[in-house]
């Protein structure tokens, strides 16, 4: 049994909203509850949670009434009032697919897209994202992956609105059409959507339906405005951190400063005995304290006495991790891909060209720190969490909650940023334990320092790129060999591919070149890396770019026709790179500028970037980016353009100051003040050029990080024959 | 018990003196638009106005705010009809939007004391404020939009 709520929290009652009041996001209400119990919810009767929990049991158990809404698939909902609900089953954390992903469907079936309400999916398996192989928000496919599924989902619906609408008028479904919300005939007749749901979604599910072809969208295409936009600009809008529960508690957690280690003793009475501490518990990896308020969980939680066990990582620092990267390059590596005979082409060659670039460690550093609130019940637990991994997010909670993983709820709240450090959930279990330990709600929440000093590190890469030139300047053999640690074999043992997902980039290597070689040596270095946007997009990209420029110096030819030539047959490859250098100025910049171009094929897109850059006092200024993408069909340009400018900021950010140090074990960025990020006065001006076409749609969440760095560099080599083949760029005094 | 007023209304708190406001907001009254970030005021995403100006909340303790004049974001219009946040819609501002409560309350400030900013002006009120999506170049345009619907608001 539960005991009553944890006595209140302080403010007076006429002072203080109630615990639950704050509650105005659009995403409502509906997305708290579990797979199986939402599709049958109301979304009008979603006002409180312990409606909420009564109305469990099963589809048809909603408490609604008459007012249920039809589901008419399992990602649209309509309610006799004509309210239109689309439970999107991507992670919002940024990219915009809580506006994206309805529109598709909206675009198919015909309604007033300001209109649609969001509620974020269960875990489900219709919401499975084939291309990532679980339910995953990740590898900027977001958009690929539901272009068919979500525009056939409205056709589909549309399809069953028209025909229960024919059936009620007994006539052919040829003589309806659908048209904002409503089904007309061709006598003048109407209904609207709500009128029909109910009917519509006991016809069985249409097998074939016709897409609109591009001429015909009338939203695709075009840019309204986002869905989410309301909820963040008023403050209601609920990321993890926000969420309240009735008596919740709070947590802060205390883990090893050495990465890996854990507690080998704990002396918690001073801790115990501070005002508002109701418990302190040891979970793997760490000591937790929970309390009233999260203000006595922290300064608790820093009067812990804990003597570490350090575990392996003790003596490590960033030399002993680029030794060891350094030391495995000298095998030859596993080969991933093969053209020609590089090898023989290199090393017969009278003059070749080498070079080895080497990337740091990274952090995520999303602007909400990490947490979770759990909330246990004798048999299940309810999950609250920005997730980018709800399938992941459930078994975690399930084994620490020890209940099946169907007896947990994944209400995955908005994501204050994720880049890839919410595909984990080493945050997850210690928040379950808590509220397993208590019988109370339990919200746990890193500090900024936690975060930074326990990330999954973007993985150090070190890139040997050995290379030949034929007698007319043109590139006859290209060989990369990446030493770096695995991301994958952690993140998935069943995973039995032996080729990382660090190389990925270079497999799409978009120029021709006779003889081509990518290998990929494997060494683990003792701390465990992650995904971070642009995962080896952006490492590759460095390696790749710089070493054009380099190649194109040694040919004694342009960058960008050096480029050009190596594309000959790739006219869209072409134009995105003729477009940048013609918006760029190419080949003309001001007096006291320098430009560099790079350019990268990824996530089925197109992007180049050309960085004009200044000195001022001796240091490199970045003044412009020009960014030119094609990434197909865009299905809303002005989320796509937000995109771009994001992913240049990202990679401004890294190319200027990225960079994690370890010594002993420990890292040494601790907070924003160590982990340097651009800031508003620090921000280049930015250009974004997005070309038109009606290709499928490609990926941008992650698109145009990577060539911000090799952009720079290039523009720094230009500007001084200077060649930095390593980053940041503040490591070697530059910035 | 502490009293202060916020978003216009009398407060009393329970709380340590030493709790940061920002928590207080947060966890004791509710209020979670004001968001925790770096706990340094390194970052800006607690940003609420003190008697009118931006100030980071993480690192401004209860005892500090005795008998101020609190502003979060839920308080800074009723219904997002602040010059801020009209522009901020217009422009469709936020990413995530976990830092723009912070931007909003920073822009909001800068406005009430500059009525007509430049670049410069904005870089400097905005420098504060972390935005890990990068919004910045938005951000921008948004503030000088918000400068001309206050402005044609005064014709």
């Amino acid at each position: 049994m539960k005991a009553p709520a944890a006595t209140p929290l302080a403010a007076t009652p006429s002072a203080a909203a109630p615990a639950d009041a704050g509650r105005r996001d659009f995403c409502g209400r509906a997305s708290r509850l579990g797979a199986g119990l939402m599709l049958a919810m109301a979304v009008p009767a979603f006002g409180g949670r312990p409606a909420a929990r009564a109305s469990g049991g099963g589809p048809g158990a909603g408490a609604a009434g008459t007012a249920a809404p039809a589901e008419l698939n399992a990602w649209l909902q309509i309610a006799p009032d004509d309210s239109i609900t689309v439970i999107v089953d991507r992670s919002e954390m940024g990219q915009g697919v809580y506006t994206a992903l309805p529109m598709l469907l909206a675009e198919e079936l015909e309604v007033d897209f300001t209109t649609i309400r969001i509620i974020a999916a269960p875990v489900g398996d219709a919401y499975v994202n084939v291309g990532n192989g679980g339910q995953i928000t990740g590898t900027s496919n977001s958009v690929t992956d539901a272009w068919v599924r979500l525009r056939t989902a409205g056709a589909q619906a549309r399809t069953l609105l028209i025909a229960a609408a024919a059936a009620k008028w007994r006539i052919a479904p040829e003589r309806c059409r659908a048209q904002r919300a409503r089904i007309e005939n061709d006598r003048g007749l109407s209904f609207s959507y709500g009128q029909l749901a109910l009917a519509a979604a006991k016809l069985p599910l249409p097998k074939d339906v016709k897409l609109k072809s591009p001429s015909q969208y009338t939203l695709i295409g075009t840019s309204p405005r986002r869905l989410d936009t309301p909820g963040k600009v008023d403050g209601s809008a609920e990321f993890g951190l926000d969420v309240k529960l009735p008596g919740m508690l709070y947590a802060a957690i205390a883990q090893c400063p050495v990465l890996g280690g854990r507690p080998r003793s704990v002396d918690s009475r001073t801790a115990q005995a501070m005002h508002g501490v109701r418990r302190v518990l040891e979970v793997p990896g760490g000591v937790v304290v929970v309390a009233e308020h999260f203000w006595q969980a922290l300064k608790a939680r820093d009067a812990l006495e804990i003597v570490w066990e350090e575990g392996a990582n003790g003596t490590l620092d960033n030399a002993a991790i680029r030794a060891l990267l350094d030391h495995a390059s000298a095998t030859a590596g596993l080969v991933a891909k093969q053209a020609g005979d590089p090898g023989a082409v290199i090393k017969s060659a009278a003059k070749k060209f080498s070079a080895v670039y080497e990337l740091p460690m990274l952090a995520h550093a999303t602007m909400e720190p990490l947490n979770c609130t759990a909330d246990f019940h004798a048999d299940r637990c309810d999950l609250y969490v920005g997730t980018q991994v709800q399938q992941l997010a459930q078994t975690a909670a399930a084994e620490a909650a020890g209940v099946p993983a169907a007896r947990v709820n994944v209400v995955t709240t908005l994501l204050g940023g994720g880049f890839g450090r919410r595909l984990e959930v080493d945050f997850i279990p210690a928040a379950v334990l808590a509220s397993k330990a208590l019988g109370f709600p339990v919200k746990l929440i890193w500090t900024r320092e936690d975060d930074m000093t326990h990330d999954y590190y973007r993985p150090p890469v070190r890139e040997a790129i050995d290379a030949v030139l034929d007698d007319r300047g043109k590139l006859l053999a290209w060989q990369l060999h990446i030493t770096s640690p695995s991301i994958t074999a952690r993140f998935d043992p069943t995973n039995k591919d032996p080729f990382d997902s660090v190389i990925e980039y270079v497999q799409n290597y978009p120029y021709e070149v006779p003889n081509f070689g990518l290998s990929f040596t494997r060494r683990e270095i003792g701390i465990d890396v992650g995904y971070l946007r642009s995962v080896s997009h952006a490492p590759n990209c460095f390696a790749v770019e710089s070493s054009l420029d380099e190649l194109a110096t040694a040919a004694a030819k342009n960058p960008l026709d050096f480029r050009l030539e190596l594309l000959a047959a790739k006219p869209r490859h072409r134009n995105v790179l003729e477009l940048a250098a013609e918006r760029s100025g190419w080949g003309r910049p001001r007096s006291d500028r320098h430009l560099g171009l790079a350019f990268m094929e990824g996530y089925t897109s197109l992007v180049a970037q050309v960085a004009e850059i200044g000195f001022n006092g001796g240091k490199l200024q970045v003044h412009k980016i020009t960014c030119v993408v094609d990434c197909g069909q865009m299905v809303n340009p002005r989320i796509v353009e937000s995109q771009i400018e994001s992913g240049i900021v990202f990679g401004l950010s890294a190319a200027l100051w990225g960079g994690i140090t370890v010594v002993a074990g420990r890292v040494q960025e601790t907070n924003f003040n160590s982990y340097r990020l651009l800031r508003a006065n620090e921000m280049p001006e930015v250009e974004v050029v997005l070309v038109p076409s009606d290709a499928p749609p490609g990926g941008i969440g992650e698109l145009a990080v990577g060539p911000v760095a090799p952009a720079i560099c290039n523009a720094l080599f230009t500007a001084t024959g200077r060649r930095v083949r390593s980053l940041p760029l503040s490591a070697h005094g530059l910035v | 018990m502490t009293l202060m007023t916020v978003n216009d209304r009398a407060i009393d708190v329970d709380a340590a003196p030493d709790t940061p406001l920002l928590w207080v907001l947060r966890d004791h009254l509710a209020m979670t638009g004001t968001k925790y970030g770096c706990g340094m005021a390194l970052c800006g995403a607690c940003t609420v106005h003190i008697d009118g100006a931006a100030t980071r909340s993480c690192v401004l303790t209860l005892s500090a705010v005795a008998g101020k004049r609190v502003t979060t974001i839920e308080g800074l219009s009723a219904d997002r009809s602040h010059a801020v946040q009209r522009a901020w819609i217009e422009l469709d501002v936020p990413q995530c939007g976990y830092c723009q409560s912070g931007q909003i309350m920073s822009a909001a400030a800068l406005l009430a004391i500059k009525p007509d900013p430049s670049d410069a002006d904005i870089d400097a009120a905005m420098a504060g404020n972390l935005c890990r999506c990068g919004t910045y170049p938005r951000i921008r345009q948004a503030i000088h939009r918000a400068v001309q619907l206050l402005m044609s608001g005064r014709e």
